[in-house]
């Protein structure tokens, strides 16, 4: 018994011994890590869902909307339950696509999220939320699904609100579109990692991406209590989202569904052409009243996520890329639009205004023979002549001088060169972007010596290598010699600026570069005040009850080198050109006594492949309220393609087309007031000039 | 009426509560602990049943009326000489061992993914498993309390037949199979060996072929890959937490989120969203954890403890050796479960299929439970009535 009693002892240690054990470790999870794990606990407990906010309209300078909120039913896969199911829910999505008539294998890629090695079309959204996946389905389709739910598990069909652009295709490029947010973004956004059941979308382009912080409001948010399967039993915390604001624009509908028609009509016209662009901006304030580009697509593809060929499409050439808006991104020599700049440049160098000038058929520019349109002489003229009947030489020789004096090919260190042409661009606004709101804008092309010496810097390496190698894959002999020459010349003095390359560059060939939107608001300057303004498409944002938030102002960002007297010799010089000059037949007929145009036409040449067409024009010339500039890439000639279509955005502004007298701008003027809000926020009728306009 | 009867009425009653009577011989620091954790373990289950049993409050009644039942049980066994019980103690073991035996039969059926029920009709099912533990340990130390001629050490043929009355029934449990089972029947022969005195090298070669027995199960894979798993889980739970590492992962974020108060009664979100699997029977503990903090989850371990070391006292001062091998082989069968079950659920050990003694839901479990305390008190009355 002694040595059973012995056992007993030790056996009461070791019980002893592991209760300590037992508590200890208690401790340890409870009081010491507790904090830790109620957070996991909170973790697991709850799904935080963001319930989207209504993202605010796009409205018209008149109120009309541009980008409206349209409610739909809306079909979504909830993928993480997809997977748990057998088979990864295969059998449940092979039958949705039954159902809305898509592929399984399509399906199964849309809802794929995005990763390395995972393209487009793929899932930019957090892999825990509902995925939409048609986004307008039918009342029928929607049935089919909420009637038989046990047939679709993990497949819902709810009403949402989805965009619609009232407008169609007009301004798809400007409006931008919505895609589905990332997580990392809504983290940011929002300041948690929530997996969320509605769909949120963040603005990728147009004035969806730049105005998406006040269009988008806050989202709400809804904690929900769920138990080991998923299932909600009950709401923790619940926050009402906040509407966006509504974001009123100074463009005007009915002037950009014109105005895209219009190009619509000059590509048609120009059989050539692949792309197109209208600027239409109130000079005087600097608010951009239409800004259309061509090719366009129909923006109803992005809602419920675009299909993988659909965004191929956008992308492609066979389309014309028509994501791409020619307006901001096109960049094209400007031809002889760009006159303004380049006697500007010859008034800075000292060129007299009064001076008289004379126009020959040709001038020499170092070795070679630089010529006139069609190599016309025209004679003596002023130099408000020399912009109405466009005039080569004079410019050719003005800037070759300035060329000269700047020490032509090797400038003297000790004397820097002023390049006054390429300077004074500058100030019109040329070279560098306008700061339009509007994203990813390109800034066009100056090339003066330090560009010539930069790109020499990146390109000479092929040229040497061609210059050695020829072009042996060119099957035209006489081509081929050409490129090899024009290589061998870029190898070896490549970084100079050549006579002939100022020479270009004075009437906006060679390698010069501007976008409309940069000639437009030129342009602008020249014919108002000759303050270079930042072009504003927003105008102010309201909440959805009408009460205004902020105005959003036109930043002036530079001065037009000139005085009011050139400025408006220039401006009368210009007045002329439709009347009497180079776009004389495309305004023939057009009535000009009750609104006079002025402006400017443009051929650029594009070294193999047709030139482009560009006309820049304002009206009326006594107190221009409108700029309207159209390019034509490869239309042809600025009389013949541009001017046309720039008349027909005229016409509709004015109400002068035979086919439709009702003026798209009553009274001729751009809309000088933000529209009214009613209590309930809807835009109240605008004011009765609109009825009795005519 | 009839005096005598009124007489032997009287008699009755005087004896149940005179100064003679062995209810004051009863070991009441025990029993209120036992009672503690019966009303505990009943409100854990009730918290952690009511949002999806039938009627919210279907388990809770059920484990009531098994509450009950062991309680009786508990209460009549306690009347029973335990010297008597040495008698029965065969019997027990082989009826034990015809339980088994039934489960393997057609009769027996799978409840939770476990061989080893057998349906009584009416909702009703037995568990043989809990009983072969009573059984077990009864044969032992009816085997072992008699020493050989002259030593106070079990003679090497008994001790040779308990080994076999082990394996017998281990070998049973392990056809379901249910592991947790068979190491309490492993932790009960080895409590019996060693309490009985038998000699430390036999001990040693004991645990030597046992130790040698374990490498064989993993060497050969004879254990089921949910088992292994299990193990693998146990060493690092980060394995696969949405899989085997998910019992362990979420009871120890039950029981660290109730933090030092606990968040009450019916207080208990991951309980409430059943986050914690076989929430009112193994994974008990993690409700405690949760609703009533560390203090709560304490004093549930502390009530145990008190239990146990109780049942060691009563092993002390008995006199036999029966009695005393029968009083600590139940507190170590006691102790591993607890142990084993409370650990498991803070991710000291590995998890196993083992109840939490008087707390857990199951019927079958809670008598054999209460039956053990039936058996300890029954030891304590009498040892001093020879006093």
């Amino acid at each position: 018994m002694i040595r059973m009693r012995t056992r007993l002892v030790v056996l009461q240690v070791i019980v002893l011994a592991v209760l300590a054990a037992l508590g200890l470790r208690l401790w340890q999870v409870q009081v010491v890590r507790g904090q830790e794990l109620v957070n996991r606990a909170t973790e697991t407990r709850t799904r935080s869902v963001i319930v989207p906010a209504v993202r605010g309209q796009i409205l018209d300078a008149s109120g009309r909307p541009l980008v409206r909120n349209q409610t739909s039913l809306v079909v979504s896969v909830d993928r993480a339950g997809l997977l748990r199911m057998p088979d990864q829910g295969l059998p449940v999505l092979r039958k949705l696509g039954e159902v809305l008539g898509e592929p399984v294998s399509s399906l199964q890629r849309r809802i794929t999220p995005c990763g390395p090695g995972v393209g487009k079309p793929c899932w930019t959204g957090s892999p825990y939320q509902a995925i939409p996946v048609k986004q307008k389905a039918d009342t029928r389709e929607a049935l089919q699904i909420l009637e038989r739910q046990e047939e679709f598990p993990g497949i819902t069909a709810e009403v949402q609100s989805v965009r619609q652009h009232p407008g169609g295709r007009a301004g798809a490029q400007m409006l931008g579109y919505l895609q589905p947010v990332t997580e990392d973004e809504l983290e940011k956004r929002e300041g948690l990692k929530a997996a969320f059941s509605g769909v949120d979308l963040a603005g990728r382009d147009g004035l969806e991406y730049v105005y998406d912080e006040e269009l988008r409001g806050k989202a709400g948010l809804r904690r929900v209590q769920v138990d080991r399967m998923g299932k909600a039993i009950g709401v923790e915390e619940q926050r009402a989202p906040i509407s966006g604001d509504t974001l009123v624009t100074s463009i005007d509908a009915r002037v950009q569904t014109i105005a895209e028609q219009a190009l619509q009509h000059a590509m048609k016209n120009a059989p050539q052409a692949d792309g197109a662009a209208a600027v239409v901006l109130d000079p005087s304030t600097g608010r951009v009243i239409a800004l259309a580009s061509q090719p366009g697509y129909d923006p109803a593809v992005w809602a419920g996520g675009i299909s993988a060929q659909g965004y191929q499409r956008l992308l492609s050439n066979a389309t014309g890329k028509p994501l791409v808006s020619r307006a901001l991104n096109g960049m094209f020599a400007p031809g002889s639009t760009f006159k303004v700049s380049s006697v500007s440049s010859m008034l800075r160098a000292g060129y007299p205004i009064n001076g008289t000038y004379n126009c020959p058929g040709a001038v020499n520019v170092g070795d070679r023979a630089f010529h006139n349109f069609r190599g016309i002489g025209l004679g003596s003229m002023n130099l408000h002549t020399a912009l109405v009947k466009s005039c080569d030489t004079i410019f050719y020789k003005a800037a070759y001088e300035q060329w000269l004096k700047d020490g032509g090919l090797h400038p003297s260190p000790k004397k820097p060169a002023k390049e006054v042409f390429a300077n004074t661009a500058r100030k019109f606004g040329f070279g560098r972007p306008t700061g339009i709101d509007l994203p990813g804008e390109s800034a066009g092309r100056i090339p003066d010596r330090t560009w010539k010496k930069d790109t020499w810097a990146q390109t000479s390496g092929t040229s040497c290598k061609r210059a050695r190698t020829g072009y042996p894959e060119e099957k035209d002999r006489s081509r081929a010699e050409f490129l090899k020459r024009l290589a061998n010349e870029n190898c070896l003095e490549g970084f100079l600026l050549r006579a002939g390359d100022s020479a270009n560059f004075s009437i906006g060939q060679g390698d010069v570069l501007v976008t409309p939107l940069q000639l437009a608001r030129a342009y602008a300057a020249i014919v108002s005040d000759g303050k270079l303004r930042s072009p504003r498409i927003g105008w102010a944002t309201v909440r959805p009850d009408g009460t205004p938030v902020s105005r959003i102002e036109v930043p002036v960002v530079g001065k037009l080198p000139l005085s009011k007297k050139e400025r408006l010799y220039i401006k009368s010089a210009l007045s002329q050109v439709p009347s009497d000059g180079t776009a004389r037949g495309a305004f023939m007929g057009f009535p000009m006594k009750k609104m006079p145009i002025g402006g400017k036409t443009g051929t650029a040449e594009v070294w193999g492949k047709q030139d482009t067409s560009w006309f820049a024009s304002f009206a009326p010339t006594y107190d221009p309220r409108f700029v309207v500039v159209v390019m034509v890439s490869q239309g042809g000639m600025g009389a013949s393609t541009a001017a046309p279509a720039a008349r027909e955005i005229y016409e509709g502004i004015f109400g002068f087309a035979a086919y439709k007298k009702k003026a798209a701008l009553p009274g001729w003027r751009p809309v000088s007031k933000l529209p009214k809000f009613r209590a309930d926020g809807t835009v109240a009728a605008r004011v009765v000039t609109a009825a009795a306009g005519e | 009426m009839d005096r005598t009867l009124m007489a032997g009425r009287r008699s009755f009653a005087r004896r149940a509560v005179g100064a003679e009577s062995a209810v004051w011989r009863l070991d009441g620091v025990m029993l209120v602990a036992v009672a503690a954790l019966c009303v505990i373990g009943t409100l854990l289950v009730w918290s952690s049943t009511r949002t999806w049993a039938p009627g919210s409050t279907g388990l809770v009644k059920k484990h009531m009326l098994n509450v009950g039942i062991g309680v009786l049980l508990c209460g009549a066994v306690a009347m029973i000489d335990h010297r008597a019980m040495r008698a029965y103690a065969p019997l027990v073991f082989v009826l034990s061992l015809v339980g088994l035996g039934l489960v393997i039969t057609p009769l027996g059926a799978t409840i939770n993914g476990s061989h080893s029920w057998i349906l009584l009709g009416g909702g009703f099912a037995v568990q043989p498993s809990e009983f072969a533990k009573l059984g077990l340990l009864l044969i032992i130390a009816m085997l072992l309390a008699q020493p050989a001629e002259g030593s106070d050490r079990p003679r090497g043929l008994d001790m040779v037949l308990a080994l076999l009355a082990a394996a017998l029934t281990m070998g049973l449990v392990m056809l379901q199979p249910d592991l947790g089972t068979a190491l309490v029947l492993a932790v009960i022969t080895a409590a019996g060996l060693v309490l009985g005195g038998v000699r430390k090298r036999w001990i040693f070669l004991l645990g030597l072929v046992a130790a040698a027995g374990v490498f064989c199960v993993f060497a050969f894979q004879m254990l089921e890959p949910y088992q292994v798993a299990r193990f693998t889980a146990f060493l690092d739970p980060r394995v696969d937490p949405r899989g085997v590492g998910y019992n362990s992962t979420q009871s120890l974020i039950a029981i660290g989120s109730g933090q030092v108060f606990g968040k009450g009664l019916f207080g208990g979100g991951q309980t409430t969203g059943r986050f914690v699997p076989e929430q009112h029977t193994d994974f008990i503990f993690t409700v405690a954890g949760e609703e009533f903090g560390f203090l709560g989850s304490l004093t549930v371990v502390l009530l145990l403890g008190v239990v146990l070391v109780r049942g060691l006292k009563i092993a002390r001062q008995c006199d036999d050796r029966f009695g005393t091998l029968v009083a600590g082989t139940i507190v170590c069968w006691l102790a591993f479960q607890t142990f084993v079950n409370v650990g498991m659920t803070i991710g000291i050990m590995p998890i196993t299929g083992l109840p939490l003694p008087f707390v857990s839901y199951g019927g079958t479990a809670t008598f054999a439970n209460l039956i053990s305390i039936g058996l300890l008190q029954a030891i304590r009355i009498r040892e001093q009535s020879f006093n």
